[in-house]
């Protein structure tokens, strides 16, 4: 990926990208002392940051829009285990509890998917277009180059989905308080949680350098407990340990630690902030708005 | 169980003054503006020399937020009791990395009964006595049963109660809480039988978790409470 070419591309089309940006100098000086920080492997959820100030993406603002948002992030889900399970060279999922786990998860993303759609036609919405595989690049523009054969590859973006999929439902409760719809986001939810505690342990039984991971997440200076730069975006804020001015740790002389307190509290993510890190395995033209 | 004069004068405005305990705050308050006086003083004089714990139990009104708030502040004190005895002597087959977990979950529910305690402060409703007779802390897998339906039923009593929240941030809250439950309970139940953390007992052909209303889920946990619970306006 030559980050220098795609900023070329973009601005082709958009002559103002790095004034958008920043200007122009102190764009460039900002990326490349960026590029000192961090490893190849994190530049596309870091590019999401950079582009994210340039970009910002809309918050939905309406039922249908939050929930045509939600079925945007399951066909985002689906695709990916329903790839991975039937048309590639699915060897790289090992038969049994792995393979079976993975089909519980599908299966669960489909009826997602299935049921927003008739949620949004039965509130007189329109669902959007279907998103097929292809309108996904599961490679993140090639941070994630080997996902479709490398097992370890496989999880890490499956956790990151399953993650982001609990914040991005919890950031637009408000939303839909009080309706109907707001029980069926919370019963998805929780779901997409479940998940998420699962594939954690999959990834820490796995995954080189993460045993040490937790179905919950762990404290972490920039919230990622996961020790994969490439997705630290999908945990910025999660080490929050103050809740409605409360500070959690240590609450009331208990022993609750900081990890503890940044645990038992899951942050929601903002709906721009979602489609930034959605947007980032979606192809254009469908990318999210 | 402990009480304190906040809990007293909760339960005197629920209950008959006749019939009631009554605590010396409230005497005070009674006695200073009613004329019904000579059998309150008399009342009050008594029960304030011979002071017991009321068990007439708790009230979750349900008219505003506060009452969802207590309701989850309620299964909250459940759980944190639960884990608090499963973690100062757990089951004698749990590994040390399963000692290691359920002591942060221990914490979690710690963190959550304490939040909803200072969050509601002065009106949140009392402790509640727990019963888990029922529950054999010796064995794992009695221990990992109940520990199951104690999180399987969380998450479906916050998914429940959302939409009866109408401040932003409480249900943001109740949200950032019902998610770790569904961590807990998928762990748990991955111990129990690996794979089981989303099954068919707890989410539909639709791919929806459980969503109970509070007169259900106290029906069940009903069970592990010995203090009564009054629900109104439901």
């Amino acid at each position: 990926m030559n980050i220098l070419n795609i900023l070329d591309e973009i601005e082709k089309v958009d002559g103002e990208i790095y004034e958008r940006i920043n200007p122009r100098r102190a764009a460039m000086k900002e990326f490349f002392n960026m590029g000192k920080k961090i490893s190849l492997a994190a530049l596309p959820l870091a590019l999401g940051s950079m582009f994210q100030k340039a970009y910002g993406q809309s918050n939905p603002s309406t039922a249908i829009e939050v929930l045509n948002f939600a079925l945007s992030l399951e066909y985002l889900e689906y695709r990916y285990y329903d790839h991975a399970l039937t048309l590639a060279n699915t060897t790289y999922i090992p038969a049994g509890a792995p393979r079976d786990a993975i089909t519980t998860i599908r299966n669960h993303e489909k009826a997602h998917v299935d049921l927003l759609i008739s949620a949004i036609t039965a509130a007189g919405g329109t669902p959007r277009p279907a998103l097929a595989y292809t309108d996904f690049d599961y490679t993140a523009g090639g941070g994630f180059s080997d996902v479709d054969s490398n097992y370890q590859t496989f999880l890490k973006v499956a956790l990151a989905f399953e993650d982001t999929g609990v914040r991005a439902y919890k950031g637009q409760a408000t939303i839909l308080k009080g309706m109907p719809a707001l029980t069926t986001a919370l019963q998805i939810h929780s779901v997409e949680a479940r998940h998420a505690s699962h594939l954690r342990q999959m990834v820490a039984a796995n995954v080189t350098g993460a045993s040490g991971l937790k179905p919950w997440i762990a404290y972490a200076t920039n919230g990622n407990d996961t020790g994969i730069l490439a997705v630290n975006d999908v945990y910025l804020g999660e080490q929050n340990t103050v809740q409605a001015n409360i500070q959690i740790q240590g609450i009331n002389g208990t022993l609750v630690t900081q990890s503890q307190a940044a645990e038992c509290f899951d942050e929601p993510l903002s709906g721009g902030a979602v489609k930034n890190i959605a947007n980032l395995f979606i192809k254009a033209p469908n990318k999210l708005t | 169980m402990k009480n304190n004069e906040l809990e007293t004068l909760n339960k005197a405005e629920d209950n008959s003054l006749f019939n009631s305990s009554l605590g010396r705050r409230s005497f005070l308050q009674f006695a200073g503006a009613s004329a019904a006086g000579i059998a309150l003083v008399a009342a009050g004089c008594r029960k304030d020399r011979d002071y017991t714990p009321i068990t007439s139990g708790v009230t979750l009104d349900f008219k505003d937020d506060f009452g969802v708030l207590n309701y989850a502040y309620a299964l909250e004190q459940l759980e944190a009791a639960f884990y608090i005895q499963v973690a100062s002597n757990p089951p004698s087959g749990f590994s040390a990395a399963e000692k290691a977990y359920f002591q942060d979950i221990q914490f979690h529910e710690i963190a959550h009964r304490e939040f909803f305690k200072n969050a509601l402060s002065t009106a949140a409703i009392g402790s509640l006595e727990v019963d888990f007779s029922s529950i054999n802390f010796t064995d794992r897998s009695s221990v990992l049963g109940a520990a199951k339906a104690f999180e399987d039923l969380g998450v479906a009593a916050y998914n429940g109660a959302g939409r009866r929240i109408t401040t932003d941030a409480y249900l943001v809250l109740a949200g950032k809480i019902v998610s770790v439950e569904a961590r807990h309970a998928a762990y748990i139940r991955d111990l129990i039988s690996n794979g089981s953390f989303a099954n068919s007992e707890v989410v539909d052909a639709n791919g929806l978790d459980l969503a109970y209303a509070p007169d259900k889920v106290l029906g069940i946990a009903g069970k592990y409470i010995k203090t009564r619970i009054n629900v109104i306006n439901l």
